[in-house]
């Protein structure tokens, strides 16, 4: 079962109080941009098996939309973080890479 | 390849079973292949079956990470039906489900196809108005479906409770031609077949990256070295994402956890399939007496085949009001598989923006009845290099086009 903590209510949710939101950090395109750059933020996925952020949302709690990072290959999550930034926060990083020293952000180069 | 039958049994018996030989062989490697499939499931399989049978290319390896048939292939609920609303989905699942009809002559294996009919329960009037739209539909693709009432729905499933106080029955889209099969035979039906062509099945071979040079594809590198092909084509289902990142594009698919169970075994209550979209569950006998389970999927993106606990609860819940019979039934076993869903919940059969690289992905919840019919489109795509009737409109590219085929909206739930 999965426990994530809400960043905003302090609340450690399980699963059924949650819902998910698959990728987080997509960039988002809208009118007037190619249709490379819709599909990309519309359906084209990371789909890590490893590192993955995603967005869920504190459904049946406080209802607000947070961030989380989760490892897909162990369901070993490293944090939650609120939904407020462009990209994963510095303390964030520092608790992935202290359990996967070999990981390197690589959201740069999806932008 | 030494052909099954009455007389081979007969001979067989009479001396101590010592003729039986291996169904398929395992070589190692050669350096290079014609065609090289990587994913030993039933969708590889079968498109190295019709690679050989339908276009005569032989000179084919299969690659597969763990054993033959050990992924979803293994770990589905054996449903097969071809009621879709879509033209270009009842196209290949009806095909698929027409091959399965004659799949054990054809391989010389019994796959045990049991066109015991399939039925998916309306229950609310919004999938009245569904259902009964794609039985009109299905009239028109020549898939033979129909709506029936909620006494015809008693008479078909006794067990079923019509007039439960949530949800009762309010008629069901039936196909009587829809059914199960035997999952793993399946799969080793098309292995021996494919091994008796002279294909290599090569288990315990992990692919790690995809060479190329000038934009095409020159081969795979594996944890048994590199191994050359003029094609390749990559079917695996939950991973295909890894995949295709190797060979340097991106699909939309996210991998998520899907779970089954089967109940202790019982004498014979159903022999019909019966799916109830609305509270989510379905449920078939298997000939062992099992009521097997299945259910919605999770809802993140997971690589551990282990699923949500409380997703198993869900689904029994569901069954336990639309099957009041089981609510003492003890489950036996439970297990998860992953599966890779795309935008729209349709399948990908596609070219790649990596040259003679071809992908089958995206079967999402429902992929084992499509087995036959993927694998025949698959093979025409890599035999040809261009997709046929069946796979041109499951292009990768029809989401940048926006012409999805929708059948997420048509089920109502992942199907």
């Amino acid at each position: 079962m999965l426990i994530l903590e809400c960043p905003y209510c302090g609340v450690k949710a399980e699963e059924t109080e949650l819902s998910p939101g698959y990728e987080a950090h997509l960039k988002r395109f809208g009118p007037g941009s190619t249709p490379e750059e819709f599909e990309a933020y519309m359906f084209a996925r990371k789909n890590p098996k490893g590192v993955h952020f995603e967005r869920w949302r504190h459904t049946y709690g406080c209802g607000k939309w947070f961030l989380a990072a989760r490892c897909t290959a162990t369901l070993e999550v490293f944090g939650t973080y609120p939904a407020q930034v462009s990209e994963p926060p510095a303390d964030i990083i520092a608790k992935i890479q202290a359990r996967r020293p070999d990981w390197r952000p690589d959201w740069k180069d999806t932008k | 390849m030494k052909r099954y039958s009455v007389f081979a049994i007969a001979r067989e018996a009479a001396r101590y079973h010592l003729g039986w030989e291996r169904a398929w062989a395992s070589p190692e490697p050669r350096a290079s292949y014609d065609a090289i499939i990587v994913g030993a499931g039933g969708h590889g399989l079968a498109t190295a079956y019709y690679l050989g049978k339908n276009h005569g290319i032989t000179n084919v390896a299969v690659i597969e990470k763990g054993w033959l048939g050990g992924g979803n292939t293994g770990r589905n609920t054996t449903i097969i039906r071809s009621n879709y609303l879509q033209d270009s989905s009842a196209a290949i699942y009806e095909k698929s489900r027409s091959l399965y009809e004659t799949l054990s002559q054809e391989l010389n294996y019994n796959v045990m196809f049991s066109p015991r009919g399939v039925m998916m329960l309306a229950q609310t009037h919004h999938e009245v108005r569904g259902y009964q739209r794609t039985a009109h539909a299905n009239a028109l693709q020549g898939v033979a479906t129909e709506f029936i009432t909620p006494q015809r729905v008693k008479e078909l499933c006794p067990i079923l409770n019509i007039d439960g106080p949530r949800y009762p029955v309010l008629g069901a889209l039936w196909q009587p031609r829809g059914g199960t099969g035997r999952h793993d035979a399946v799969a080793w039906g098309y292995a021996r077949a494919c091994s008796a062509m002279g294909m290599h099945i090569i288990q315990n071979c992990e692919v790690k990256g995809v060479r190329s040079e000038n934009g095409q594809v020159t081969g795979v590198e594996t944890t048994k070295g590199f191994i050359g092909c003029k094609k390749l084509g990559l079917v695996v289902a939950g991973h295909s994402g890894q995949l295709a990142e190797m060979a340097g594009f991106r699909l939309p698919i996210e991998a998520v956890a899907l779970q089954a169970l089967v109940s202790e075994p019982i004498k014979p209550c159903m022999d019909v399939v019966v799916m109830a979209n609305t509270v989510h569950g379905y449920m078939s006998q298997s000939d062992k007496g099992e009521m097997v389970i299945g259910g919605g999927t999770d809802g993140f993106n997971n690589y551990t085949q282990r699923g949500s606990f409380h997703h198993i609860e869900e689904t029994l819940r569901a069954l336990v009001e639309t099957f009041p019979i089981i609510s003492r039934l003890k489950m036996l076993r439970q297990w998860g598989g992953i599966v890779d869903m795309t935008g729209d919940r349709s399948p990908i059969i596609s070219k790649t923006p990596l040259g003679n690289c071809f992908i089958n992905c995206g079967w999402g919840t429902g992929g084992f009845k499509a087995i036959p019919g993927s694998g025949w489109a698959m093979a025409e795509l890599m035999a040809k290099g261009e997709p046929g009737p069946l796979a041109a409109e499951f292009n990768m590219w029809r989401f940048k086009e926006g012409q999805f085929i929708d059948e997420s909206v048509a089920a109502g739930v992942a199907h």
